[in-house]
């Protein structure tokens, strides 16, 4: 039985190992034409800040793959024929499979903006685009990075750490607050602004300019301004990238159709991670997820069910963390940007504006926590919101969450005595 | 269909790396910064003037123009350039610098001091017109002239010093690491450097409170014992007490509670240059598996080196040298020049910008062998990890001095219970989501998943290896 994976990151990486684990005989072969070893994609940010070298970010030692027997094979696929089941590799020939999963990730959004295509602006995706930075930060002096989420703020960063001017067009009036509650959202845009970035809210792209030469020389926003640049980052969220199977007869909605068990229409065929799309019965929209811990743990699933087990997702308890800058944030269960009828929100926030807790509780059970410039424990967390644990409970044993590390601030008891009165 | 572009992307970023992108000129240093550097500059030439003979050697002015003029620079300097930074993880640009990776300046810097610990070591004559420098200070504090020690004892604490103010600026967001230091540069100043110098001054012998056998391997020598005894008074008796106590109670008691951080990032002093000077260097440290082996095999075998030489070394004097004769004195020679000299100071200290702070605490240290086989198999200490948070970045192998994987460990949801971990909290520090936690926990259940008691749990590991 030989397996194809196509892509190595989270996902066709954690599910390669999940196959090794149930089919110690089975051939597996992971392929990837972006680079030769699996590496850490949220640490882009990290080589290019001269904080670790690329090696560094590779999460396995090189060995690992020999060990496990996974064949490593550096290649871009370019064609799936899943009747014969056989890959066209791009000047590498062909290979056959008798599985595929198809884990191609995401690309990043560009919105059919005038000049999208000059030269200066890119995405931050993968390898690719973090080389074109190296090109496009050369005697840069200024650069406007389109679209505030979790991907923007790290362009940000990396371009800022290279002593460059940075101006950051949010479309929202705050930053990411379609996804972060307002008050979160502010101490974000603190942060950004105290950083000593140019941050213009409720401003959008108009245009991109490019000089003669097909290089980009600045921006138009919809409020008419121009903003001399030489790089543009295009960071407005990612899609599904489902390049290589569009016209092959395998389903495709925004992204990849499968089931809950990876399987796409096609027989032998499966898509997890970024790219697939999770059909859902009835009226519930369908179901892409797009951070690194749901890629790794759709691999997972899909590894074993590939491996011949009955599995199905389960996506758990929601959970997702991110650093902005300094400050770092961390999200259990369900938190809405908006407040949301029936739900009750608490929160605090310390007045250095470093530390904030969000509770969210419906009838009096607690369904969501935001912390920022906190460490909380995830098992904990998870435990509260799975029990449906109530206010009282949650905040009278807030300690046992806590995961700072020693002699730091402890904040439990302000919280809940603020908390306590709020409720009240 | 994938776009041309894409399938043109062929780059070897194994072989090639990723090079320093482009930078726009840095903020220019500010005056006080310029002032600070001056000093340090300032201090290099009172130094030098000195070495060539200016009558300034030997007086007060000599020594505080050419010791602590650039030691005030230096901490000056990096309380500058840090104060205005915003509060946060400081790693920007270390795989750019020369010095810090492996570049020509890291060489040149990791020769010049391996070069001084040759000096120091064999010779000290050379030395001589640094030595002379420190008379006055070795007069006030042992009331007698200064030699190469006393030389090497007070640029040792300046050195923690200086780079604990550092230290202080680097991690002044993090009051686990600003503890941390302040308990080194007090160890280090206090046990270290004033109480050994001042017992001189009171006939005594030179005594350090904060090493213990088998890091200070003749402190449970024989001959120490006899040395101790003569000093008459009760204080050598005390030392003797001290030192039996801290070998077999203290430490032991200490890890079982805190782990060996207590020791190795708390009090030690090698642990304290490592921690202090030794930061800017600690992501070179080798994270293979390899060296893991390496590593097993040489720091027990330094351990069970040091153990037999001290066992024989006991037998031969209470036999009075008839079952081993100078046997155990040829033993006790080598271990001092290899081990002692060669390998602790050339090695451990010349060589922290070639191969991280920790050469010597990792792979030589017998007092980390002996408290990492308490942390692993006996101790409540270990670093947990935050459920599935990790996403495999790195940060915390990359800045582990001990060279450790913990990336490992993270990514699966393991705790790390590693016996070289010395707890120094940095792959905590580094995270950027928050998954690791240095603990003391209260049981072996969550240490290991087999088994809750401490002896199971030291079989079932001795089955496994």
């Amino acid at each position: 039985m030989h397996i194809a994976i196509i892509g190595n990151g989270a996902t066709g990486v954690a599910a390669a190992k999940r196959i090794r684990q149930l089919q110690p005989d089975w051939k597996i072969t992971l392929i990837s034409g972006e680079s030769d070893y699996h590496y850490s994609r949220p640490a882009l940010m990290y080589i290019f800040m001269g904080h670790m070298s690329f090696k560094d970010t590779k999460p396995y030692q090189d060995h690992f793959w020999k060990i496990n027997n996974i064949d490593l094979l550096r290649a871009w696929v370019t064609e799936i024929d899943h009747n014969n089941k056989k890959l066209t590799l791009h000047q590498k020939g062909q290979l056959t499979y008798d599985k595929l999963l198809i884990a191609t990730g995401s690309k990043s959004n560009k919105f059919g903006w005038p000049g999208q295509d000059l030269k200066g602006v890119q995405g931050l995706w993968d390898l690719m685009d973090l080389r074109s930075l190296y090109e496009n930060v050369k005697n840069a002096k200024r650069a406007v990075i389109v679209g505030g989420g979790l991907i923007g703020i790290e362009l940000a960063e990396m371009i800022h750490s290279r002593n460059m001017e940075v101006t950051f067009l949010v479309r929202e009036n705050s930053y990411w607050n379609n996804v972060l509650p307002k008050e979160e959202s502010m101490m974000i845009n603190r942060i950004i602004r105290h950083e000593g970035l140019d941050l213009k809210l409720e401003t959008e792209l108009k245009e991109i300019e490019g000089e003669q030469n097909g290089r980009v020389s600045g921006v138009v926003t919809n409020k008419g301004e121009r903003i001399d640049c030489e790089i543009v980052g295009l960071t407005a969220g990612v899609s599904p990238n489902t390049d290589l199977v569009k016209e092959t007869g395998i389903d495709t909605g925004r992204g990849i159709l499968v089931d809950w068990s990876f399987r796409t229409n096609a027989p032998d065929v499966f898509a997890a991670g970024d790219c697939a799309e999770l059909v859902t019965e009835g009226d519930l929209r369908n179901v892409i997820q797009q951070v690194w811990y749901t890629g790794k743990m759709q691999g997972k699933v899909a590894g074993e069910v590939i491996a011949g087990q009955d599995s199905t997702y389960d996506p758990g308890i929601w959970y997702n963390s991110a650093k902005f800058f300094d400050l770092e944030y961390q999200t259990y269960g369900n938190v809405s940007n908006v407040p949301v009828q029936g739900e009750h929100n608490l929160y605090w926030e310390h007045q250095n504006h470093q530390h904030s807790m969000r509770i969210i509780t419906r009838n009096s059970i607690v369904i969501g926590i935001n912390v920022m410039g906190l460490r909380y424990r995830h098992k904990v967390c998870e435990r509260w919101i799975r029990e449906e644990k109530t206010l009282d409970y949650v905040l009278d044993n807030l300690k046992e969450a806590n995961f700072d590390p020693e002699f730091y601030d402890k904040f439990e008891q302000e919280i809940r005595h603020t908390f306590k009165e709020m409720a009240a | 269909m994938i776009d041309a572009k894409t399938l043109e992307y062929d780059f070897k970023e194994e072989e090639l790396g990723f090079e320093e992108p482009f930078k726009q000129e840095d903020v220019p240093l500010t005056t006080g910064e310029k002032i600070s550097l001056g000093l340090v500059a300032l201090g290099i030439l009172a130094f030098v003037v000195q070495l060539l003979g200016s009558p300034l050697q030997g007086t007060w002015a000599g020594f505080l123009l050419a010791f602590i003029l650039p030691s005030i620079g230096a901490s000056l300097y990096f309380w500058l350039s840090y104060k205005d930074t915003v509060p946060g993880i400081k790693h920007n640009n270390n795989y750019y610098r020369s010095l810090l990776a492996r570049g020509s300046l890291g060489w040149i810097a990791g020769i010049v001091m391996t070069g001084f610990y040759i000096l120091l070591y064999w010779w000290p004559k050379y030395l001589e017109g640094g030595i002379r420098m420190t008379d006055p200070l070795s007069g006030l504090l042992t009331g007698g002239p200064a030699n190469q020690w006393f030389l090497y004892g007070l640029l040792y604490t300046i050195a923690v010093t200086v780079f604990g103010i550092r230290m202080f600026m680097k991690y002044r967001h993090n009051r686990y690491q600003k503890i941390r230091t302040a308990s080194v540069m007090f160890f280090q100043l206090g046990l270290a450097f004033i109480i050994p110098n001042v017992l001189k001054a009171f006939n005594q012998p030179e005594y350090y409170f904060s090493y213990f056998w088998p890091l200070k391997y003749d402190y449970l020598f024989p001959s120490s014992f006899s040395y101790f005894m003569q000093s008459g008074s009760g204080v050598g008796m005390f030392f003797i007490f001290w030192g039996l106590m801290m070998t077999f109670l203290a430490t032991p008691v200490l890890t079982y509670f805190y782990g060996k951080r207590w020791y190795c990032s708390w009090v030690c002093g090698c642990g304290g240059l490592a921690e202090t000077m030794g930061d800017p260097w600690r992501q070179l440290s080798d994270k293979s598996t390899k060296a893991w082996r390496i590593e097993r095999v040489l720091i027990h075998a330094v351990l069970v080196f040091i153990v037999i030489t001290t066992v024989l070394l006991w037998i031969n004097s209470s036999t009075s040298g008839s079952v081993f004769g100078s046997y155990s004195f040829t033993l006790k020679k080598w271990y001092g020049f290899y081990i002692g000299a060669i390998f602790s100071g050339v090695i451990g200290v010349g060589f922290y910008p070639l191969m991280g702070s920790r050469v010597w605490c990792r792979f030589g240290c017998p007092m980390a062998a002996i408290l990492g086989i308490f942390q692993k198999f006996f101790s409540r200490f270990r670093i947990t990890t935050n459920g599935g948070q990790c996403m495999s970045c790195g940060n915390c192998s990359t800045y582990c001095e001990m060279g450790i994987d913990v990336r490992a460990y993270a990514q699966k949801g393991e705790n790390i219970i590693r016996s070289s971990c010395v707890g120094c909290g940095v792959c905590a520090a580094v995270c950027p989501r928050g998954v690791l936690k240095l603990e003391n926990g209260g049981t072996y259940k969550d240490r290991y998943e087999h088994s809750d008691k401490p002896v199971t749990a030291f079989l079932d590991s001795i089955r496994h290896i």
